[in-house]
């Protein structure tokens, strides 16, 4: 104490969160600098303004198509929960192990679409390929959310119980009664992100509501995507009132019945598949370790790097960091929408409802949508990234807003804001922000498939070019470069003693 | 000087003050005159924070508040939560400008306050980092920087020592024209009020002059009921 003596220097728990923000956003600066946001459509208005017509006037061309795809988009995703559930249960048993950790962190890094890509290639455009496609890393993402709740709730072995000694009593009799109820609740809002990401599976092929979204708003028929457009939101909106636990195994029946995971598999393509075509093309029945294999091996592994990966990783960060510190400031701009300190009754009521509108739009095709206005540049990227993040953002950190109370005599206004409602939301807002920042990296990586020169396009042109080996290799780019920014967030939110318990993200 | 037949500072009539949904006081008549330096004085329950906040809701732009709960801002400096007394007198822009960097001339406001609060040397940590005592005196700040010529305080120096409590409580008499405070030190409220106010079951048991008043009249107060 006495050491500060004189001292003019703010030195406060803020400052530490103050400076990690300010190197976010500065980075997010110099990123700007050398991202390509240009708006190349002559007159983005003009398209705007019929999308917006088409919106005003939604039209079904063909209730059985629009019918079917709303079930198939719901099956999918139910299909893909429940099996992701059961996986990610069995995962989350063995989460001690740094194997197995190692192991979801993988399957998770690898987006649905990329899942989608690989396994179209092996199981066609069939119902399995949509299931294990969603199935397969919301399984790395539950066995994640499921493992940290049994640790969390586990204390046995803290307090040395007899249960320690039996160790499968002690797990169903105490941890996961305790984890069970928060599991419920996490799985079944994984469960809407599962029927975003089965709309989104129809932009590559699968029949689902993407799938005719995309036919239709690229021929400009605004009023008949608006209808599809419309029906996912009904899809999404009216789920807690009909998707109840206790019919959950009619519609889990029902869904099996109606899209039974199928598909025509041959298996000598499979096997060529596997041990051929994903194999670089310089090893391929070449002998191995051999010089001449070796160094041809490394001047195609060198060119995939200068022309593909390297440009790619460079993009993906870029555009990543930049949607991240853009989700950041939309989410702190939209938060007292949700917040009962800045809006009461009907005010918030209404602005969580636009929360949720906002949250319940994939961003990919959002991303889509902003393509179509301003033209290929990363703007609407981050628009669509921002918008969709910063809104899940906002909603529960207005939520986190309840906790908090106020002085009688607080301030109003933006000086409420500012000096009393910022500070103290902060650490937690960091918290949630550095949660999303993996998910955040992988959809940059995705939006690629729009056109957008991150890690995506490359691997989306290597798999229209059939060079699959290219295309393995460059989705084990993401996937490194997503479970590296996890464990970095990880350490930030550690060292920023930052909540590290998982929410609804 | 105020001419006698002016209307009382405070008024409550008649009323009934509730606490989370439960009446605490109940048909309460009172009037606080300006320039009185009341202390309230009574258990713990009796109903004095209740009494307080009634009373500041009457005047909310007039009182400097120094509620039981500082209701501090635990991240952010001492200074700024003293400034925080101040923000309605000064731009959005200033503030926030001073909210990133301490401006020189709010610097200059805070210094002198937390001089006379003893609190220079911790005015740039968080309030985190400070003891309750500290914390309390931070507190006082918030209320000494809003300049008003009535100061409402929940036992403002319950959590400092001695000492510095009759300090505290000799500034906070000097700087203000009307104090109001709810005080569990007897001593200290016959000392610096001029009139003592003995809630008990819901109702003001005593309401005299402090010089006509010792110690021991007091002490039947705190009985249990």
């Amino acid at each position: 104490m006495l050491l500060n003596t004189g001292s003019n220097s703010l030195d406060t728990s803020a400052s530490a969160l103050r400076k990690t923000s300010f190197w976010f956003a500065a980075i997010a600066l110099l990123c700007l600098l050398c991202a390509d946001l240009d708006i190349s459509t002559v007159d983005p208005w003009h398209e705007l303004s019929l999308m917006a017509a088409g919106a005003l006037s939604p039209s079904v061309w063909s209730w059985p198509t629009l019918l079917s795809s709303l079930a198939n988009t719901f099956s999918f995703a139910l299909q893909g929960v429940a099996v992701a559930a059961i996986g990610g249960f069995i995962l989350a048993l063995g989460y001690g192990y740094s194997v197995v950790r190692g192991f979801c962190a993988f399957i998770r890094s690898i987006h649905e679409l990329f899942w989608a890509l690989l396994f179209i290639q092996i199981t066609g455009l069939s119902s399995l390929t949509g299931l294990l496609a969603i199935a397969i890393p919301y399984a790395g993402t539950l066995a994640k959310i499921y493992g940290e709740l049994f640790e969390e709730v586990d204390l046995a072995p803290a307090r040395n119980s007899p249960a320690a000694k039996q160790p499968l009593t002690h797990f169903f009799y105490t941890v996961l009664p305790m984890a069970w109820r928060p599991m419920v609740t996490y799985t079944s809002y994984r469960f809407e992100c599962a029927i975003r990401s089965s709309a989104i599976l129809g932009f590559v092929g699968l029949p689902t509501l993407g799938f005719h979204l995309e036919t239709a708003l690229g021929e400009g028929h605004y009023s008949e995507a608006a209808a599809y457009f419309y029906a996912l939101l009904l899809l999404i909106g009216t789920l807690r009132f009909w998707l109840q636990k206790r019919l959950l195994p009619i519609y889990l029946l029902a869904v099996f019945y109606y899209l039974p995971p199928h598909a025509q598999i041959s298996w000598d393509l499979v096997a060529r598949f596997i041990t051929e075509d994903i194999v670089p093309a310089p090893l391929r029945g070449e002998a191995l370790f051999t010089a001449s294999t070796f160094s041809e091996f490394a001047n195609w592994f060198s060119l995939l790097w200068q022309q593909q990966i390297w440009p790619g990783l460079i993009n993906t960060m870029v555009l990543g960091q930049i949607s991240l510190v853009f989700t950041g400031l939309l989410a702190l701009l939209l938060f007292p929408l949700n917040s009962p300190l800045f809006f009461r009754r009907w005010g918030r009521t209404a602005g969580d409802g636009l929360l949720i509108l906002l949250r319940t739009l994939p961003e990919y095709l959002l991303a889509f949508l902003g393509l179509l206005i301003l033209g290929p540049s990363m703007l609407p990227a981050i628009l669509a990234l921002g918008i969709h993040n910063a809104a899940i953002i906002a909603h529960l950190v207005g939520r986190y807003s309840e906790e908090l109370s106020l002085r009688g005599d607080a301030n109003r206004g933006l000086n409420l804001y500012f000096y009393e409602v910022l500070p103290r939301i902060y650490r937690q807002f960091l918290a949630f922000l550095f949660y999303r920042w993996e998910v955040i990296l992988r959809e940059t990586a995705i939006l690629g498939i729009l056109g957008i020169s991150t890690l995506g396009f490359y691997i989306d042109s290597a798999f229209e070019e059939f060079r699959f080996d290219r295309a393995f290799i460059l989705i084990l780019a993401s996937a490194l470069l997503n479970i590296g920014v996890d464990h970095f967030a990880r350490h930030i939110r550690l060292r920023l003693h930052l909540k590290t318990t998982p929410e609804s993200l | 000087m105020e001419a006698v037949t002016s209307q009382p500072l405070f008024d409550l009539n008649n009323r009934r003050l509730e606490y989370q949904g439960k009446t605490v006081l109940d048909n309460l008549s009172l009037t606080i005159e300006r320039g009185e330096r009341v202390a309230l004085v009574g258990g713990s329950g009796a109903g004095k924070s209740t009494l307080l906040k009634a009373l500041r809701e009457q005047l909310p732009n007039q009182v400097a508040w120094c509620p039981q709960q500082p209701g501090l801002v635990p991240m952010l400096s001492a200074f700024h939560n003293i400034y925080m007394g101040a923000l309605n007198r000064h731009s959005f822009l200033y503030n926030l400008g001073n909210l990133i960097k301490p401006m020189p001339a709010a610097r200059d406001e805070v210094s002198e306050i937390a001089r006379s609060i003893d609190l220079e040397m911790q005015l740039f940590s968080s309030v985190d980092k400070l003891s309750g005592g500290q914390q309390q005196r931070t507190s006082i700040g918030r209320a000494l920087i809003q300049r008003r010529a009535i100061f409402i305080g929940d036992e403002p120096v319950a959590n400092v020592d001695e000492y510095q409590a009759e300090r505290l409580l000799k500034l906070i008499c000097q700087q203000h024209q009307t104090v109001v405070l709810a005080m569990h030190d007897i001593d200290q409220a016959l000392q610096f009020c001029t009139r003592i106010i003995g809630l008990k079951d819901g109702a003001i048991a005593l309401d005299a002059p402090s010089d006509q008043l010792s110690a021991s009249d007091l002490a039947g107060l705190y009985d249990a009921a």
